[in-house]
């Protein structure tokens, strides 16, 4: 089953490629794959037992005996939620893309080879299985970023493609020399095993291993100060990148955070935990008042996202069970949210061709629907209760302020809340700005969002609000997941 | 005396010279091409023969070990593969085409050669049959550039076989003897190991066999030769020669001087990282893509050069799976390069701009190949880079590893960019670029090759892996 899930996008890639020639044809059948491949999620999804915490839909091959690496995968309540995150922004992302024109096939291609790295990723169970799904991500985003992304003089495509490439290069390069130091010193890439066994390091220090596969979640999720390929990245990709990077990509960091460091070195996270906080509190507060300063649209939600990561990793600061469901949930809340609000940005400049929030405004009665639906995420990204941003925040605060081990943590808790009055700065002035006050007449003639425009809105929309209503839909099913690592954790 | 231990090379010898032979009487050069590629099936078959054999011949010279076996097959694949794609190519030389088969052909006898020997002379014999068909090779062209290629190659590579052939010498006048098992006896608990001259003798020797595996210092023929040499023949350079070289590093260092390896395990380290830096570092401003190739293989030797430092079981089978992946890689992105240069006329890297468009399939076998010499999965590449560097953290070369990774981050930025011309920039006309089908042919097989070993990279591991013990054991 997971196999499939896994690699349903890359039989898609391979069809969406050779088999079609007009791009209409193209993009019907990149969304027949994401749609089956959400489907097979939400069946998955469907049959998980929720009862039970072990590891469940194992499907173990041994792949290269002579140095033990297994073709091993399986699902459990932390990986389950990042599953569907990616298949549902999957589906939203070639929705998006309807209109792209240029070498359809390719981006298509690269778009669904993209799905099958991040799916690998989440379910991986295999060390090295995962370091090689992680890196398969690099040549899809940048080849996505530097093609179709915003030209010269509206953004630099290849400047940022390459900063990505780079600095996500640099990041795996440490993470490869940890993991293999992981291996010497215990023979096995078995995350199961590992997360189970007390590491006795050879060749490096414990906390030198840790921090050197840190080094690769840190690029990712992001984290102060190896954050600074994400603004460009995420303003100068296409529409549905910046949706799958704000979306998914970001969560490899936090999930690799909580799977690896928190499940394999709870000791070294327990020790370092201050200062794991006091990254997650920098990012939080540096990545909301940076905000507040943007004038282009998606840079200011692209900082949003450093601030919006940063209450991941204050949730695993907190070193306790509400914490670290807080960092899940808050993993895919901020990935529908911020999805949709790439999203909504992208339609937004495809009919105003703007981003500036400057030339922006009274755009509320042209664009009715865009502008509800921005409302939304901006309120959801705050985390005004009934949607489920609030709900994953309150977590994180909650468990951040109660934690039993971190010291001085309800510093850190009040700080967080701190950023969240940031958030709500800029949120409000943004839709203010864009949407409200006088009408303009440049945008006289500006049309709302199609009906299949507005359907990965509306699902999105529909998402955050159903978690934000009733949030132990997921909570449950996450709550399963992160128990034993909070045992090991505190025990 | 047991010829049927020689027969590979013996058959590969007599082909080469029936194709001379050939040459006065044909008149179309195809049909040479053909019987070359299928008289390699005859060392091949003798070579499949011989697999699990276990025998020396001649005085004790040759030995036939599952070590010399994988490189007769690796040496002949790269053959056949160089001499399939050079069919376009060979209409540029007037005159010899035949000649330019026999001699790659005899080049790959001399380096199974040198790979099936423990003897310092025959290693040196054969070192010397091989540098001279491909002083000749490099200088094919006849043309200005070619003609310095070949020059440059053949006073630099006289030297270094001068410098290796005193440092035989040397060991010999202290040991006695010049065969390397027997150099390791006379060595053993004695103070020779100690003796400045040894130590010179050894340093003489690791020149010849630095010089061919183009690491530093001795890297300073390739950007020279890879650029003025026949596109076939810089293929067949920098696969070929790269792996018997490190072959007769392999063995010459374990059987010879296996008592010392921690001495030598630390010169190989430091020149792996400086290997690896100045490859990188040069690397990057090329503009010309055939000088660019020889500067990403003084890298890529600095990074095999880490599984010559890594001692013990793992790091030969290391070396050797990382040249299986290399062969596949640089031949693929050699032969795009011939069939797309051929078309172009032209090596510079800026000329390839929107080869996507203009050679679809080309392109993305290039692309692959620079994305295996980068480590980026899912190819051989990747898993050659991860091996060597599992294998070095378990030896205790931490340091090495993270030199190594960085310096991958690094090379990542000039292999990306021959892919960032080819598939973003606007090609200057639409023209298709098309190849014959022996081109074609073998470049699928190189860049299934990449993608086949990203996926399973256990059936080359294991091969890897049983070579390497058969020639310790």
């Amino acid at each position: 089953m997971l196999s499939a899930i896994i690699f349903l996008p890359l039989v898609g890639a391979v069809v969406v490629a050779s088999l079609f020639r007009d791009y209409r044809q193209v993009r019907l059948a990149a969304l027949a794959f994401v749609v089956a491949d959400f489907v097979l999620s939400l069946v998955l999804f469907g049959l998980f037992d929720r009862a039970s915490a072990d590891v469940q839909f194992v499907e173990r091959i041994r792949w290269i005996p002579s140095v033990n690496v297994q073709y091993f995968l399986g699902v459990d309540g932390l990986n389950l939620p990042m599953i569907m995150l990616t298949t549902l922004l999957g589906v939203v992302a070639v929705l998006v893309s309807w209109r792209i024109e240029v070498r359809p096939r390719e981006y298509y291609a690269w778009l669904l080879v993209l799905q099958t790295s991040v799916l690998g990723v989440f379910c991986s169970l295999d060390l090295l299985m995962f370091f090689l799904f992680w890196e398969l991500e690099l040549i899809p985003m940048f080849l996505l970023i530097a093609i179709w992304g915003s030209p010269p003089p509206l953004g630099r495509r290849e400047y940022s493609a390459m900063k990505f490439l780079t600095f996500t290069l640099l990041g795996s390069a440490f993470m490869l020399v940890g993991i293999l130091a992981l291996y010497f010193s215990t023979g096995t890439f078995d995350m199961l095993v590992l997360s189970q066994t007390t590491v006795r390091p050879v060749l490096f220090t414990l906390p030198a291993i840790f921090w050197l596969i840190f080094a690769g979640f840190a690029v990712k999720l992001p984290t102060i100060p190896l954050h600074t390929w994400l603004p460009d990245a995420h303003t100068d990709a296409p529409t549905a990148v910046s949706v799958i990077l704000a979306g998914v990509l970001l969560k490899m960091g936090g999930y690799g955070m909580i799977r690896v460091g928190a499940g394999i070195f709870p000791g070294v996270v327990r020790d370092f935990a201050w200062l794991l906080a006091l990254l997650a509190v920098v990012a939080v507060l540096y990545g909301a008042v940076v905000t507040l300063r943007q004038r282009d649209l998606k840079r200011l939600i692209a900082y949003s996202s450093v601030s919006h990561m940063g209450y991941v990793l204050l949730g695993i600061a907190a070193l306790n069970q509400v914490g670290l469901s807080g960092a899940s949930l808050q993993m895919f809340t901020h990935g529908t949210i911020t999805g949709l609000l790439f999203a909504l940005v992208g339609l937004l400049y495809d009919k105003a061709h703007t981003r500036q929030l400057p030339e922006l405004g009274g755009l509320v009665s042209r664009m009715p629907f865009i502008a509800v639906a921005m409302a939304i995420a901006g309120l959801a990204s705050l985390g005004l209760p009934g949607l489920s941003g609030f709900a994953a925040e309150f977590l994180v605060f909650t468990g951040a302020f109660s934690s039993p081990l971190l010291t001085g943590a309800q510093l850190y808790a009040i700080l967080g809340v701190v950023g969240i009055v940031i958030t709500a700065g800029y949120i409000l002035w943004m839709i203010q700005r864009a949407f409200f006050g006088p009408a303009r007449e440049e945008f006289g003639r500006v049309p709302d969002a199609t009906f299949l425009e507005g359907i990965p809105v509306a699902a999105l929309v529909i998402a955050t609000v159903v978690i934000g209503v009733y949030p132990a839909l997921l909570t449950d099913v996450i709550n399963m997941g992160v128990a034993p690592i909070v045992a090991r954790l505190l025990g | 005396m047991d010829p049927y231990l020689l027969a590979p090379e013996l058959s590969l010898t007599g082909l080469a010279l029936a194709l001379i032979l050939l040459d006065l009487v044909v008149k179309r050069k195809g049909v040479l091409a053909a019987f070359a590629v299928l008289g390699l099936g005859a060392p091949l078959v003798f070579s499949i023969l011989l697999w699990g054999e276990r025998g020396t011949s001649f005085a004790n010279i040759l030995i036939v070990d599952e070590f010399s076996l994988f490189f007769k097959f690796l040496l002949l694949g790269v053959a056949g593969a160089v001499i399939l794609s050079s069919v376009d190519y060979v209409a540029k030389f007037r005159a010899f085409q035949g000649e330019f088969y026999a001699l790659i052909l005899l080049s790959t006898a001399g380096m199974m050669l040198v790979a099936a020997t423990q003897e310092l002379i025959t290693i040196f014999v054969a070192l010397e049959l091989v540098s001279v068909c491909l002083y000749v090779l490099a200088g094919f062209l006849r043309d200005p550039q070619s003609s310095e290629a070949s020059l440059k190659y053949l006073l630099l590579g006289a030297v270094a076989a001068a410098v290796m052939v005193y440092g035989m010498a040397l060991v010999f006048g202290l040991t006695g003897t010049t065969y390397l098992d027997q150099i390791a006896v006379s060595l053993r608990g004695t103070d020779l190991a100690r003796s400045p001259a040894l130590i010179v003798g050894i340093i003489f020797i690791a020149v010849g066999f630095g010089f061919k595996i183009a690491a530093v210092p001795f890297q300073a023929w390739v950007p020279d030769v890879y650029q003025g040499a026949p596109t076939p023949v810089t293929a067949y350079l920098s696969v070929a020669s790269k792996a018997a070289g490190f072959a007769v590093i392999l063995r010459v260092f374990y059987l010879a001087f296996g008592d010392f390896t921690t001495d030598w395990s630390l010169v190989f380290a430091v020149l792996s990282a400086v290997s690896m830096a100045l490859g990188n570092l040069v690397a990057i401003q090329q503009t010309d893509i055939k000088r660019f190739l020889g500067y990403s293989s003084i890298a890529q030797a600095g990074f095999i050069m880490i599984g010559l430092a890594t001692i013990g079981e793992e790091g030969p089978s290391r070396v050797l799976f990382y040249l299986g992946a290399y062969a596949f890689t640089n031949l693929a992105a050699f032969i795009a390069i011939i069939a797309i240069s051929h078309k172009i006329n032209s090596d510079r890297i800026d000329d390839y701009a929107g080869m996507a468009r203009r050679a679809p399939i080309l392109a993305i076998c290039l692309a692959l190949a620079m994305i295996s010499l980068t480590g980026i999965p899912p190819t051989a590449g990747f898993w050659a880079k991860v091996l060597l560097f599992q294998s070095a953290v378990g030896a205790g070369l931490g340091w090495l590893v993270i030199l190594g990774v960085i310096n991958s981050v690094v090379s990542a930025y000039y292999y990306l960019r021959v892919v960032k011309v080819m598939f973003l920039q606007a090609p200057p006309t639409a023209e298709r670029i098309g190849a014959s089908p022996p081109v074609w042919a073998s470049v699928a097989v190189s860049t299934l090759g990449i993608v086949t070993f990203g996926v399973v990279p256990g059936l080359l591991l294991r091969l890897a892996e049983s070579a390497a013990r058969s020639f310790r054991g």
